[in-house]
């Protein structure tokens, strides 16, 4: 049996979140193939071919996968699934868009973002926003699955390259169009792989008040994030959004400022390896899973852990 | 133009979920259940797309057992105009109801269909995708913003780095994401005029579609508690311990 997994890329680089969850390939038997696309991306295929654990990289070097369409992406896929059993991808948004749409041109069930391998048709993942988590088993011959990135080792780039081929983007269907895209400008690491991460919920108030987190992230090289609840409020944009319906993270430290901690933030974060708390209510549920807690007027001690660092 | 709305009902999102101890899955006996979140969304994008006259009909579709019935009704009273309610006892799989939907897709032929962008019970995030692939369709996946021009539709999408816009070629499947809309709540006397408004009930095999699952649930467990850690009395404490005791600054 062999796997196929897409590899993502951005500026010359393989993405950390694919580094991430191609590592739970290494749990199959069989060869890995990965499948890059885009153009003019040299660097990143480099890279990639050097990934370790994979035996060969196909690439398609087309304008029309500078940006990726889920219609056009799942065709290609399509037009090379012939031998695959298992067809894998991170849970970005890529792969969230994609990995379904092939399913069901496959006939098959997808399995969503899973956080171990137990078998080679039995996956674990989390249901009901991390609430509770799920063993599962599939009876289809062919396994489609997203991987959630926060819960694997990102997989070592080594110094050989495999095997690596050019494939051509045959079929596309032509229903859909890139417009553009508005990339949140941030000189921030991103969320996803930030090792720190400050985040404001509510208690923030506004959107200006986030500048204060921001003035921290400075002094810690971190990546700023956000509540649901500072989100639906308006305060900062759905990309900040850190929970089980925004992304999910690992950092090794993650600061939650003003945010109450409800079930379905704590789904995004609880994996962090160090936790701090402030909040001005001693009673948040955001302490229970705190390591270090500071019960606290947030207004008050932002500048003073920002003079502090 | 025909909007379809796919509804699901879902445990309440301000209840605590109880995992049953025998591990076979989550209580949801004697539990509040409620239309899923971001179908509420869904349903409120179709309504202002009717009052902004770009459509003309709403059909709420809701699969599941009886009182499903319930789930839909709340669409009507929000401003859904019908219903079709597939009747099922079977733990019905996002491929399977993509394939009902598919089917009622190729009956009603609407120009659009917006559903929510994951159910917060399985957190699958596939329906609509995998709806888009069997309908050949393309999908605006996330959506944030909903433009129709002539016979295109223009979604803006949450990505992970900001948003992206695309242009997709109509009959076209849209998921919803959190700051597309704030769903109304249903009026007194909306809720009155749902009760008369019609539901069609059919079952999987009225669209000759088997259900039978392919993803057997081994178990379900609670995930390990994390501990709560100490209270710290100030801002130089706090860094202190992050410097010497954790060591992450």
């Amino acid at each position: 049996m062999t796997t196929l997994f897409f590899i993502e890329h951005a500026n010359g680089q393989v993405s950390d979140q694919s580094l991430k969850a191609i590592s739970a390939t290494s749990q199959i038997d069989g060869d890995v193939h990965g499948l890059i696309v885009g153009s003019n991306i040299d660097s990143a295929v480099a890279e990639a071919s050097k990934i370790e654990g994979l035996n060969k990289l196909m690439h398609v070097d087309d304008d029309s996968f500078n940006n990726i369409l889920a219609e056009n992406l799942t065709q290609l896929i399509l037009n090379i699934s012939g031998d695959y059993e298992y067809f894998l991808a991170a849970a970005t948004t890529t792969g969230k868009n994609v990995m379904p749409r092939l399913a069901a041109k496959l006939d098959v069930s997808q399995i969503s973002e899973i956080i171990a391998i137990e078998g080679p048709d039995t996956f674990i993942r989390t249901i009901y926003a991390g609430n509770a988590i799920a063993t599962v088993q599939t009876s289809d011959p062919k396994k489609v699955l997203t991987v959630r990135p926060t819960a694997f080792k990102a997989a070592a780039i080594g110094s050989s390259e495999c095997e690596i081929s050019k494939i051509d983007a045959e079929n596309m269907p032509s229903i859909s169009e890139f417009i553009g895209e508005e990339l949140t400008k941030s000189d921030r690491p991103e969320l996803t792989s930030a090792k720190t991460i400050i985040s404001g919920g509510r208690g923030m108030q506004n959107g200006e008040n986030f500048e204060l987190l921001d003035k921290v992230a400075e002094k810690l090289g971190a990546a700023v994030g956000a509540s649901r609840a500072a989100v639906d409020a308006g305060f900062v944009p759905n990309d900040y959004q850190v929970g089980q319906t925004g992304k999910v993270v690992a950092p090794e430290l993650y600061i939650a400022v003003g945010i109450s901690g409800a079930i379905q933030h704590l789904a995004g974060m609880k994996d962090s390896k160090v936790i701090v708390a402030i909040n001005k209510d001693e009673e948040a549920p955001i302490f229970d899973v705190a390591d270090y807690g500071l019960v606290a007027d947030l207004f008050q001690v932002l500048p003073e852990l920002e003079q502090a660092l | 133009m025909k909007i379809l709305v796919p509804v699901k009902r879902v445990i309440d999102p301000y209840v605590n979920i109880r995992v049953k101890s025998d591990q076979s899955g989550v209580e949801t006996e004697n539990v509040k259940m409620s239309m899923n979140p971001f179908c509420e969304i869904a349903v409120e994008e179709a309504i202002r797309l009717k009052e902004a006259g770009k459509a003309e009909e709403i059909i709420a579709v809701s699969i599941g057992n009886q009182s499903c019935q319930e789930t839909i009704r709340t669409a009507l009273a929000m401003g859904a105009d019908r219903g079709i309610h597939v009747l099922t006892e079977e733990k019905i799989e996002p491929i399977s109801i993509a394939k009902i939907l598919s089917k009622i897709c190729e009956q009603e032929s609407p120009g659009l269909v917006i559903s929510g962008k994951q159910a917060i019970d399985g957190d699958n995030n596939q329906t609509g995708q995998m709806l888009a692939a069997l309908t050949d369709m393309p999908q605006g996946t996330f959506a944030s913003k909903i433009e129709i021009e002539s016979d295109k539709v223009k979604v803006t999408r949450e990505i992970d780095g900001g948003l992206q816009t695309v242009s997709l070629n109509m009959p076209a499947i849209i998921t919803t994401d959190l700051r597309l809309n704030e769903p109304r709540y249903a009026s007194l006397p909306n809720i009155m005029k749902a009760k008369k408004k019609p539901i069609d009930q059919k079952s999987p095999e009225d669209y000759g579609i088997d259900v039978t699952p392919r993803v057997n649930v081994l178990k379900v467990i609670e995930p390990p508690k994390r501990e709560a850690g100490i209270k710290v009395e100030n801002i130089s404490e706090l860094v202190e311990k992050l410097k010497n005791e954790a060591g992450v600054i």
